[in-house]
């Protein structure tokens, strides 16, 4: 067997499984694009094959379908109010997108595409300038409003508003290092007390194996938690660009 | 001080702002725990947000991770 890939970093590397070029850009199928479609495979087979009896008191199945729904369109109703109701669509997707991306990674031997900043910072660059034009377009010039928190003196201005406006920039930036890092940081960690369990031998190995073992668990959580932890903060920012304060 | 030794130092020293994480994860429970002791029907309300907190602290812990990386593998 070939002695490569013992670096823990080697998991989230990108590999090209069919290879294209267009022009001078390489758009080959990736790893990551490999497990982006199975992500959106699997919640497809997940919600339609799960709301297709469609009975009155769900089974197992429609019961969980529904159940997801549920959870984000109640996220974004206690955060928007009923207005929220008009971005279902794209929240449902971000939640679902990302917790089925980050609960796929921690298949063994599979690839987690949420771990790539390049990646999540798409998503919150999407999230980021949606909502900036979503403001824009629901209050026009009156937006810039936001940046002066209430109840501020006159006199405090010139020392909030840069403050405002630069802590409104660094949103994209915290949401999408804040998932790539909790994964990549999760995913190494994972790989490194492995390759413990394995030096330490038959004896030594145990104690790392239940310390695998529980952060096995402790990622399941930080899956699904990172998962809601973007999407909620998305419906903060549409309820600040709904409802300026 | 040569490239490579100075960058192995400041990822070690990157890696201390993990401590203020350790702090305000504990401060979050800490309000969690008491919160729920003096009012175990709130439990349902503050549950969510206890979460929430807990997201936003590690992210800080992350943060100063994502430092020490930048600095050993990127510079």
């Amino acid at each position: 067997m070939a002695a490569e890939g013992h670096s823990p970093l080697a998991q989230f590397e990108i590999k090209p499984l069919i290879k294209l070029q267009m022009g001078q850009m390489d758009v080959s199928y990736t790893n990551s694009a490999l497990f982006m479609s199975f992500t959106v495979i699997l919640i497809v087979i997940f919600l339609i094959f799960g709301m297709r009896k469609g009975a009155l008191i769900p089974g197992r199945w429609q019961s969980m379908a529904e159940l997801s729904y549920e959870f984000v369109a109640n996220l974004l109703r206690d955060t928007v109010g009923a207005e929220g109701r008009h971005y279902f669509p794209f929240v449902f997707t971000l939640f679902m997108f990302i917790l089925f991306g980050n609960m796929l990674g921690m298949i063994p031997y599979s690839f987690t595409f949420t771990s790539h900043i390049i990646v999540t910072f798409a998503m919150a660059l999407v999230v980021f300038f949606g909502v900036t034009i979503l403001g824009f377009v629901k209050h026009g010039f009156h937006f810039v409003s936001f940046f002066v928190p209430p109840g501020v003196s006159v006199l405090l201005w010139p020392l909030m508003i840069p403050i405002e406006i630069i802590s409104y920039l660094s949103r994209p930036i915290s949401l999408s290092v804040r998932l790539f890092a909790n994964l990549t940081a999760g995913h190494t960690m994972l790989k490194v007390f492995a390759g413990f369990v394995v030096s330490m031998g038959i004896v030594g190995g145990i104690l790392p194996l239940a310390f695998v073992i529980a952060l096995t668990g402790l990622e399941i959580l930080i899956a699904f938690l990172q998962a809601y932890v973007f999407t909620i903060l998305t419906c903060f920012y549409i309820n600040d660009a709904i409802n300026l304060h | 001080m040569e490239a490579a030794a100075a960058k192995l130092i400041g990822a070690g020293l990157a890696a201390i702002g993990v401590v203020g994480a350790g702090i305000g994860i504990g401060t979050i429970f800490a309000a969690f725990i008491t919160s729920v002791a003096r009012n175990p029907a709130a439990a349902g309300n503050v549950t969510a947000m206890t979460w929430i907190g807990f997201a936003l602290v590690e992210a800080i812990a992350l943060y100063a991770l994502v430092v020490a990386l930048l600095l050993l593998f990127v510079f």
